[in-house]
């Protein structure tokens, strides 16, 4: 079965191609049913593989696919290959998975709009290109998924073309990613430089010898490529795409901006452990990166109304969480965070869109208020998602998020308490949603009140087993009990090389101290309830607070509610420059010097025919004199040769 | 009596008709032929110096058959002659075509492919 790893992501690709092509005419339910089928059953072959690697022996878990040789040219060597190990079962999983259940729910939410077949078409490439991503043997094809991906969120976010708003921002996570490709095309240049292929398997066990530790190499290749995960992870400084992409339908920043394309920086990180283990200065910049992203996002996500926004901030924070992971050595904590989150988060923003579907359409938490008994399952799912994300016991958030502060702690006390603070946040702002939609007392004008109803089956089901996966998935790493944290051991041989670098040299006990990580797990879970409660006394007990707050602090609060102008502040540095040399390069450039090269051309060529064309007197005798003189002359060339 | 003397050398010892002779003649006629083609108005007139300059032709092929003891100039001679036959046919009908159509046969009234 792994030799047919590679129809994993060919089933999507079947459904892009046959309901982009052939599909018109065709039924919503056909359109929506061959969508959700092809990355089915691509989650079906994903399933199989990974019982395969189950029945296999840890160490021999990796195994390489080459379906195809594209390029070869000298050294270079780049062919269409797969690469089935641990990690990227999981991922595979997690896409394919998820992927299915959001299909599924669009065939709701998106019906009756008029591009539904164009809106599954696009979803479909998305998953092809995600998975190539997540399956690749090498950096080349995974640029290649790489960049797929960004081009779908480009044509999704803009999926409502007609409206500026959404058209700009499809525009702006194009560019603000391209800025992120170009540092992690560099980084991928050195390192060819350095090994000569782009095959993973080859680079990542010649990397301890090729590049010594600690060096500007290592280094310096390990940064590029932080810098492409940054665009397409959304962290400082290029996160300003994420937000903006909510104006894409609710689905879509579901599978796109929380369980799957964003996560593609932190696979990649992972992926590139052994690297990044080699250069202890870049796990420093990613971790604190991580680590500051995941506070500042939180503080904005505090402030917002709009419940998508929060839910965006949200995911930029619970990113800098994955990265913060890995940075301080812990992979497969961030792939268990990743995996988590990816049920929660698309769970929320399903979720948020039953709301906004309830809603006719509005989004703005001051306008909703005491749903929950119009909207009970969505309101109960929604739940389910912030109890997971807030990491309260036993919701899956908690295992993955404690994992993660644990190994922060150990590292560096800094980073636990940067990582705490966000969490409070975290709780908070989520609670705060929570309250403010469904809670509390209705704010609800009455025009909407009157088209409030609960979602259909077709929608709400899918929410109910992300709630189910959200509850129980992190059961499959418990800590402290060894055994238990099946996740962990599944991934651990593709990151013991890695761990095996970091732990050289450093003393490490061969226990963790069982009373450090009791102590820290009850101080999440402890944080955790505080912002509950905390919102709870904000938005229930006490609806005037919030504002007396904001009226002590009218500075800060402004400052955090623009989102720090940072958008501004980019516009001031790099885009208005930009821009206005583009539209210099229109008016001036390509007006004048290109049109006027291509009319000069022309004008060129109509007055030679002008000149030419006198030749044509209609005359006979004008016409046997020409040939006379052409005899002549060839005459005359002959003899005189 | 000079002139007496002259003539009798001349009438006594006649030259030689060579070939030379019968190629200046030849070329001549073609030139002839040549000219009225380009310079002479009428559509028939030109036709005719067309017939002149092959007709130059031919007492070329002649001449060398003659002086070169060979038989294929004179065949080739033969061929030409039926072609100008039919030649002149067709560009006779012509001429009558475009009588018809122009009303003259001035050759320079004749010129509708004029820019």
């Amino acid at each position: 079965m792994t030799d047919l790893v590679w129809l994993i992501p060919v089933f999507p690709l079947i459904g892009f191609l046959i309901n982009g092509l052939i599909a018109k005419g065709f039924s919503e339910k056909a359109i929506g049913w061959i969508g959700s089928a092809s990355v089915g059953a691509s989650f079906v072959v994903a399933l199989l593989i990974f019982l395969e690697l189950l029945g296999m022996a840890p160490e021999a878990r990796s195994a390489q696919k080459v379906v195809y040789t594209w390029m070869l040219s000298g050294d270079l060597n780049v062919p269409i290959g797969f690469l089935v190990d641990p990690l990227s079962i999981v991922m595979m999983l997690i896409v394919s998975g998820v992927g299915c259940i959001i299909h599924i729910y669009s065939i709701g939410y998106m019906h009756g709009e008029l591009g539904f077949r164009r809106y599954f078409a696009y979803l479909n490439l998305f998953v092809f290109n995600m998975l190539i991503l997540v399956s690749a043997g090498n950096f080349v094809l995974m640029f290649v998924g790489w960049e797929g991906v960004g081009l779908c969120s480009y044509l999704l976010i803009g999926y409502y073309y007609e409206k500026q708003s959404a058209a700009d921002a499809g525009k702006k996570a194009f560019v603000v990613n391209r800025v992120g490709d170009f540092g992690f095309l560099l980084g991928m240049f050195l390192i060819f430089i350095v090994f000569g292929t782009f095959n993973y398997t080859d680079i990542f066990t010649a990397a301890a010898e090729k590049l010594p530790y600690g060096g500007a190499l290592v280094t310096a290749i390990t940064l590029l490529l932080f810098v492409g995960a940054t665009g397409k992870s959304a962290q400082l400084p290029l996160y300003t795409w994420l937000p903006d992409a909510m104006e894409g339908p609710t689905p879509v920043s579901a599978l796109i901006h929380a369980a799957t394309m964003v996560t593609a920086g932190v696979y990649m990180v992972a992926r590139c452990s052994v690297l990044f283990a080699l250069a202890p200065v870049s796990m420093t910049v990613v971790a604190v990166v991580g680590g500051a992203t995941a506070f500042y996002a939180a503080t904005i996500g505090i402030t917002q109304f709009d419940i998508k926004r929060v839910l965006a901030y949200s995911t930029i924070s619970q990113l800098g969480y994955m990265f913060m992971a890995c940075g301080v050595g812990a992979f497969a904590s961030g792939i268990f965070h990743l995996m988590t989150h990816a049920f929660f988060k698309a769970l929320l923003f399903m979720s948020a869109g039953s709301v906004m579907h309830a809603m006719s359409g509005e989004l703005d938490m001051r306008k909703m208020g005491a749903l929950r008994k119009k909207l009970p399952r969505t309101h109960w799912t929604y739940l389910v998602g912030t109890l997971a994300i807030a990491g309260i016991f036993p919701f899956a958030g908690f295992f993955s998020k404690d994992e993660i502060l644990f190994y922060s702690f150990e590292r560096n006390p800094g980073y636990w308490i940067v990582g705490a603070a966000a969490a409070i946040m975290t709780s908070f702002y989520m609670f705060r949603s929570v309250f403010m939609t469904f809670y509390g007392e209705s704010h609800v004008d009455h025009e909407t009140a009157h088209h409030l109803h609960e979602s259909p089956p077709i929608m709400t089901l899918p929410l109910v087993v992300l709630a189910v996966l959200a509850s129980v998935g992190g059961f499959v790493g418990i800590p402290i009990f060894p055994g238990l944290n099946v996740f962990g051991d599944f991934l651990a041989p593709v990151f013991a090389p890695a761990k095996a670098i970091l732990d050289h040299g450093v003393h490490h006990a061969a226990h963790h101290p069982l009373g450090l990580e009791l102590t820290l797990m009850g101080v999440s879970l402890a944080i955790a309830i505080i912002g509950l409660l905390f919102a709870r006394w904000m938005y229930i007990t006490d609806p005037a607070e919030p504002d007396r707050v904001i009226q002590r602090i009218p500075g800060v609060h402004r400052l955090v509610y623009n989102k720090y102008w940072v958008d501004e502040l980019y516009d001031v540095l790099f885009v208005n420059s930009i821009v206005a040399f583009s539209k210099w390069l229109w008016k001036a450039f390509d007006d004048a010097v290109i049109d006027g090269i291509v009319n000069g051309v022309a004008s060129v060529v109509r007055r030679w025919g002008s000149e030419l064309r006198l030749l044509q007197t209609g005359l006979v005798k004008d016409y046997a004199f020409s040939m006379l003189v052409g005899m002549l002359a060839v005459i005359g060339y002959l003899i005189l040769r | 009596m000079t002139v007496g003397r002259n003539l009798s050398i001349r009438l006594g010892k006649m030259e030689m008709v060579t070939l030379q002779h019968y190629l200046f003649l030849a070329a001549a006629l073609f030139c002839l032929g040549v000219i009225g083609v380009m310079f002479r108005r009428n559509l028939i007139v030109i036709l005719m110096s067309l017939e002149l300059m092959l007709n130059a032709v031919n007492l070329t092929f002649i001449a060398f058959a003659r002086y070169l003891n060979s038989m294929e100039g004179q065949i080739f001679v033969l061929f030409i002659m039926v072609v100008a036959a039919a030649e002149v046919a067709v560009g006779l009908a012509i001429v009558v075509a475009v009588f018809r159509q122009r009303g003259t046969v001035n050759v320079n009234d004749v010129n509708l492919m004029k820019w």
